[in-house]
């Protein structure tokens, strides 16, 4: 067991704990945009940045990444902490403002503007649809390419991955692209694209009972009737 | 495909097993790039899936997805090449080639990419082709150097050099001299650097006679070791984008007095060096 002091309060938890856990176990909230359980930690988006350490010496690291420490003092919403959580926020506000996530986390911490160049990516890079890919569905369709300003997340050649399982976990679990329809009748879904691709569930025998994350969809509403 | 079988099992047998980095130089020195089918065999024999394989070969830019031209020009767009006017260099290249940074003529004669750094700031601009330095390129002699390519470095190559001459040499980043009189070996004086090598940190002189390889270190190097080197007065790590062409270690780029570049092979007892003096080569 170890010892710390998270906003004060004295705690005990499991040696390799993160500081995020312990924190959210005592009910303190930390927001996160790349983190879920299941999933390994990625320390990413540096939403859940949290100060460690005594006042002049302190640091902000990221708590969904960092394992707690004996006698480690942790603040989770210090006024450091909120300026620089704040300041994420709008950098990603102004990266993909369209993102329905993004903008209930920036209204949490009242942010009405940013003062960035505005940009309308449709990716923050937080990575959890590679690791949902491969880590829950065993897959390994999707991955980073490139670098730096050319980084993207995507399939080998840009060529529909012949190990994709099309389970839509990679949709379901995107902050910012959205991409997910959730009308059940072609008539009402936003393009009618849905209506129109073969959905393998649908077609394809042996992939009529997998796991999927695209409820509701088409194909659901189909094969009932 | 059986050509391809022998490009990872039978080149490097005992590599199988190490990591994707080695295995896709290896494809690459060999293809001149990454040729698909073969991203698809790594990811099968190191059993990792294609995605992790494409990440890497598309990170690092030593790799390339596309063929590569026979010779590749490399402009230096560092610090300090950059306020020297490496970017009007690399515009005039991509002027005269017709294609932009990153790209192959379609003759696939030659390809362009530009770098941070070649090693060798104090001559900046600096252009590096196939290997061979040209500093201080003039926008006005880009055009010159492209045709001499051209018409094919190698056949300007003096094939065997055997006279022996000093140089006189100073950093390629600082520009400080290198030369040490207190100290000769074969009758010159010295060429005094700091070397690194297993945990070893030491001074080691160089005769300064063009084909000498004659060498005093501090410390014993074993054979085979490849050594950094330093210069003694910026402390700069003297390495520039260059591998020897007989063993492949990198190579270690000096100004020599007078102009030119001369390189020599990190490797202890390996002979491979390259000089260039203002365009004119000798190998
Ligand atoms: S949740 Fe910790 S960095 Fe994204
Ligand atoms: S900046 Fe061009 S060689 Fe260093």
């Amino acid at each position: 067991m170890i010892t710390l002091h998270i906003n004060g309060l004295k705690v005990q938890v499991e040696e390799g704990t993160t500081v995020l856990e312990a924190a959210r176990f005592l009910g303190f909230p930390i927001p996160t945009l790349c983190h879920m359980e299941g999933l390994s930690p990625y320390g990413a988006c540096r939403l859940c940045v949290v100060e460690i350490g005594q006042e002049p010496n302190s640091r902000l690291v990221s708590s969904c990444t960092f394992p707690v420490e004996e006698g480690l003092h942790v603040r989770t919403a210090s006024r450091r902490v909120m300026r620089a959580r704040k300041m994420i926020l709008e950098l990603l506000l102004a990266s993909c403002p369209q993102s329905k996530v993004i903008q209930d986390l920036a209204s949490e911490f009242h942010i009405t503007q940013q003062r960035f160049r505005q940009e309308y990516e449709d990716c923050i890079m937080c990575g959890l649809c590679v690791r949902m890919c491969k880590e829950q569905m065993m897959s390994g369709a999707i991955g980073f390419r490139g670098r730096g300003q050319k980084r993207s997340i995507g399939t080998p050649f840009d060529i529909t991955s012949d190990v994709c399982r099309q389970c839509g976990g990679c949709i379901y679990v995107c902050p910012a692209c959205m991409l997910r329809c959730t009308y059940t009748e072609p008539e009402k879904a936003i393009c009618g694209g849905c209506a129109n691709i073969s959905i393998p569930c649908y077609v394809k025998d042996q992939f009529k009972d997998m796991m999927c994350y695209m409820d509701p969809c088409v194909a659901c509403e189909i094969k009932k009737d | 495909m059986n050509h391809q079988e022998t490009s990872i099992s039978r080149a490097e047998p005992d590599r199988v097993k190490t990591g994707v980095i080695q295995l896709l130089e290896a494809i690459q020195a060999k293809h001149g790039y990454l040729p698909k089918e073969e991203l698809y065999r790594v990811a099968r024999e190191t059993n990792k899936p294609l995605v992790d394989i494409y990440g890497v070969a598309t990170f690092y830019r030593a790799f390339s997805l596309v063929p590569r031209g026979r010779h590749l020009i490399s402009v230096c767009l560092g610090t300090a090449c950059h306020v020297r006017g490496g970017p009007t260099v690399a515009k005039e290249v991509e002027k005269i080639l017709g294609i932009k940074a990153g790209q192959t003529t379609e003759d696939r004669e030659f390809s362009l990419e530009t770098v941070n750094c070649l090693g060798a700031c104090a001559l900046g601009p600096v252009m590096v082709i196939d290997g061979h330095y040209y500093p201080k390129v003039q926008i006005a002699r880009v055009g010159e150097i492209i045709e001499a390519v051209k018409l094919g470095q190698k056949e300007r190559l003096v094939e065997t050099d055997q006279r022996l001459f000093p140089l006189e040499v100073s950093c390629s980043r600082c520009n400080h001299s290198l030369m040490d009189s207190r100290h000769a070996i074969d009758g010159h004086p010295v060429i005094r650097v700091t070397v690194a090598f297993d945990n070893k940190h030491g001074r080691m002189v160089l005769s300064s006679v063009y084909g000498s390889y004659k060498v005093e270190s501090e410390h014993p190097i074993p054979e085979d070791t490849v050594v950094n080197f330093f210069c003694p007065h910026c402390h700069a790590e003297m390495i520039g984008g260059a591998k020897c062409g007989e063993c492949g270690a990198s190579m270690v780029p000096m100004i020599v007095r007078g102009g030119g570049i001369v390189q020599i092979c990190s490797r202890k007892g390996c002979k491979g060096h390259m000089l260039d003096l203002g365009g004119v080569v000798i190998d």
